[in-house]
């Protein structure tokens, strides 16, 4: 199944689940992006309107901030509202319901009630839609109190994730990596949930721990084959999410290790790399055996020409040639 | 419209509520008893008490920054409600809200906003889950004239419009915007641009009349319930005290003449003479609901300076509904 099929999948089961789910965005009615009608096989299948209605399948205005707010109210007085927001750029426009709103309700009104709801938005990166269509701007949410935020990277992980979403109480915020929507993985078709706070372990290693994000995971597992290939093994975790963040694995895998690198697409300033960054440097800095490297894109916006832009995020090249810097006595001695 | 002789005198309750509450929370400020600042809405009793009465007790409401007027006027018990303006552990959000923050679910008062314009589609979402569980239920969103020029408003009115959406816009146009005159920043009037949006907009001259803001918004609960969709309802009124207390704001933006017009006009006092008037009841009756509603806001006192302070450990719950972070946030 495909990462977006996945995606349609467990919002199609959340659906039947629980009446009190219901998908809310612009354009989920035609099912644009796919995620609303069981991907290509819509017409067989039937689309999410046939099958729940308008009621429960809302298509909106261009009104982020309008949506994102609605959504909050509808969700604290009974509702369990998937928010289609599409690109993660537009995420912009309904920032101060996003972060006065979702983020700060529950806690400033003492635990009354609760805003079980779920945002889901995608990074079109890396595809040539210049800077307003470009962002991976989940770090800067990693940054407000009260928001979950998930970044899956591949279409098991997408599916269980998004389900267990919709199960929390609590506003999540999901960052799909477009350039992985259409990436294949086996997922189990019947009902499953992963739980927030697990991270996934992609492939065990000794000589040095990479911890990969989003669409950075499948880079870090090739760069970590062909780091193999040259003697060194790297072992490569994919939190999947980052609020809450799996320390106890990575701070495991580093102690192990004693190396650490970092790839993910979004900028290097204040990063989720930068975060993980600081958690290993304050709680295993005895165990590491090399600076921590970092690989992100850089603190620029995104340029439009392919010629530009193909060089801006983490590949696989990337990180075995800045993994290999750090990796001294293991790396083959031509270096 | 013919109201019960127990709902006009509830109208004037909650009215005389709202006033002793927040002259006492306004002394307990200029004492130090109450921290940061707090916007009363001495003045504006009608507007808020005539459109919450026009609601049923489980239908929903947000407010704004001029805060404690809403919950006391939807029901709230005052107690729970000035332990929270001092800070204390009892407080309706157990401290950590606030004067701007007040919110209180037991009487579908789904919470004030300190960003103005930021609660007004959090209402729009309450009536759209009223309309897809089919409960019934109506929003409304209280909102200043500054309020009223914010985009969101607009994105939600048309959202509403569009799903026919049980909520009412209630724009409480005291004529200022901090020391900002609408007239100055507002195009047109507000209610007008109801039209806009293909709903009705209506306009209530006299703000300080609670029977006039009452049937307006009850015409627009009714129609909300009735499956009709949303109205914008402007209500024409003038707040008594300055914008905020406990800010220094050292220049008067207000004239004499105005202010005494207005000030002429109080909500409860009008109220009270149609009472009398009515034969609803008499002055010593008025008088001795007077003398009730004080004692009720000195016992909310008493229940506040008993309250103990919140434990420190406090400030670290509720942000999640599962506790996995606490622990490691503090
Ligand atoms: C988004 C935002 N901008 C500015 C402020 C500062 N501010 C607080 S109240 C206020 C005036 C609001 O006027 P209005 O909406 O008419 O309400 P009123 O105070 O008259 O009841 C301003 C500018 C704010 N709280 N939020």
């Amino acid at each position: 199944m495909t990462y977006i099929a996945a995606i349609g999948a467990a919002q199609r089961e959340a659906m039947v689940a629980d009446k009190r789910v219901i998908v809310i965005g612009e354009d989920v009615e035609a099912n644009v992006y796919g995620t609303t009608g069981g991907s290509k096989s819509r017409a067989e299948k039937g689309d999410f309107v046939q099958e729940f209605g308008r009621n429960r399948v809302r298509n909106t205005p261009i009104s982020e901030e309008a949506i994102v707010g609605a959504s909050i109210g509808a969700a604290m007085t009974g509702l369990r509202p998937i928010v289609d927001l599409s690109y993660s750029s537009f995420l912009y426009m309904a920032m101060d319901q996003l972060v006065n709103q979702a983020a700060k309700n529950r806690y400033m009104f003492g635990g009354q009630g609760s805003i079980p709801i779920v945002f889901r938005s995608a990074m079109f990166y890396g595809l040539n839609t210049g800077a307003h269509h470009s962002d991976r701007p989940y770090p800067m949410f990693m940054n407000v109190p009260g928001l979950k935020v998930l970044v899956p990277a591949s279409a098991a992980d997408a599916k269980g994730l998004l389900r267990q979403a919709v199960d929390s109480d609590d506003p999540v915020l999901i960052f799909e990596s477009v350039p992985l929507w259409g990436s294949k993985e086996e997922v189990d078709e019947s009902e499953y949930r992963i739980p927030f706070g697990v991270a996934r372990v992609r492939r065990e290693g000794t000589d040095v721990t990479i911890v990969g994000i989003s669409g950075s995971v499948p880079q870090a597992v090739k760069a970590a084959e062909a780091l193999a290939e040259q003697g060194i093994s790297a072992e490569v975790i994919d939190p999947r999410t980052l609020v809450p963040l799996d320390t106890r694995t990575i701070l495991e895998s580093v102690r192990k290790t004693g190396r650490l690198v970092i790839a993910e697409p979004a900028h290097r300033t204040c990063g989720a790399a930068a975060e993980i960054s600081a958690i290993v440097a304050e709680q295993a800095f005895d165990a590491l055996r090399a600076p921590i490297r970092r690989v992100t894109a850089p603190d620029m916006q995104i340029p439009f020409s392919p010629a530009l832009e193909a060089g801006f995020y983490p590949t696989a090249d990337k990180i075995v040639a800045v993994t290999r810097t750090i990796c001294g006595n293991n790396a083959p001695t031509d270096l | 419209m013919s109201l019960s002789n127990d709902v006009m005198l509830e109208m004037q309750r909650r009215m005389l509520r709202i006033r002793l509450f927040d002259e006492r929370a306004s002394k307990m400020l200029k004492r130090g008893q109450i921290p940061g600042t707090i916007h009363t809405s001495i003045g504006q009793e009608a507007q808020v008490v005539g459109a919450c009465m026009a609601l049923d007790k489980h239908d929903n409401m947000t407010g704004n920054h001029r805060s404690h007027g809403h919950p006391i006027g939807k029901g709230s018990a005052l107690g729970p409600l000035m332990a929270e303006l001092v800070g204390k552990g009892t407080g309706v959000c157990k401290g950590k809200g606030g004067s701007l923050h007040l919110a209180d679910f037991a009487v579908g008062s789904l919470g004030e906003s300190g960003i103005t314009g930021s609660s007004i589609p959090i209402a729009v979402g309450a009536a759209l889950s009223a309309q897809v569980l089919g409960d019934g239920r109506v929003g409304l969103c209280f909102f200043g004239d500054g309020a009223a020029n914010q985009g969101v408003l607009y994105e939600s009115m048309n959202l509403a419009s569009a799903y026919k959406l049980p909520v009412i816009f209630l724009c409480e146009n005291n004529h200022y915007a901090l020391s900002t005159p609408a007239h100055t920043v507002t195009g047109g009037r507000i209610w007008e641009r109801a039209a806009g949006f293909g709903m009705p907009g209506v306009c209530v001259e006299d703000g300080q009349d609670v029977l006039a803001v009452y049937e307006a918004v009850k015409a627009a609960v009714d129609r909300a319930r009735a499956g009709e969709g949303p109205t914008l309802v402007e209500v024409m009124t003038y707040r008594f005290r300055e914008h905020a207390e406990g800010l220094r704001l050292n220049v008067d933006y207000r004239n004499a003449d105005e202010r005494e017009r207005w000030t002429s006009r109080d909500p409860i006092a009008l109220f009270r003479a149609v009472l009398i008037d009515r034969g609803v009841a008499d002055a010593a009756a008025m008088d001795a609901m007077e003398a009730d509603i004080a004692r009720e806001v000195d016992d909310c006192v008493k229940f506040s300076d008993a309250s103990p302070y919140p434990d420190a450990k406090v400030a670290f719950e509720h942000l999640y509904t599962d506790a996995y972070e606490t622990e490691a946030l503090q």
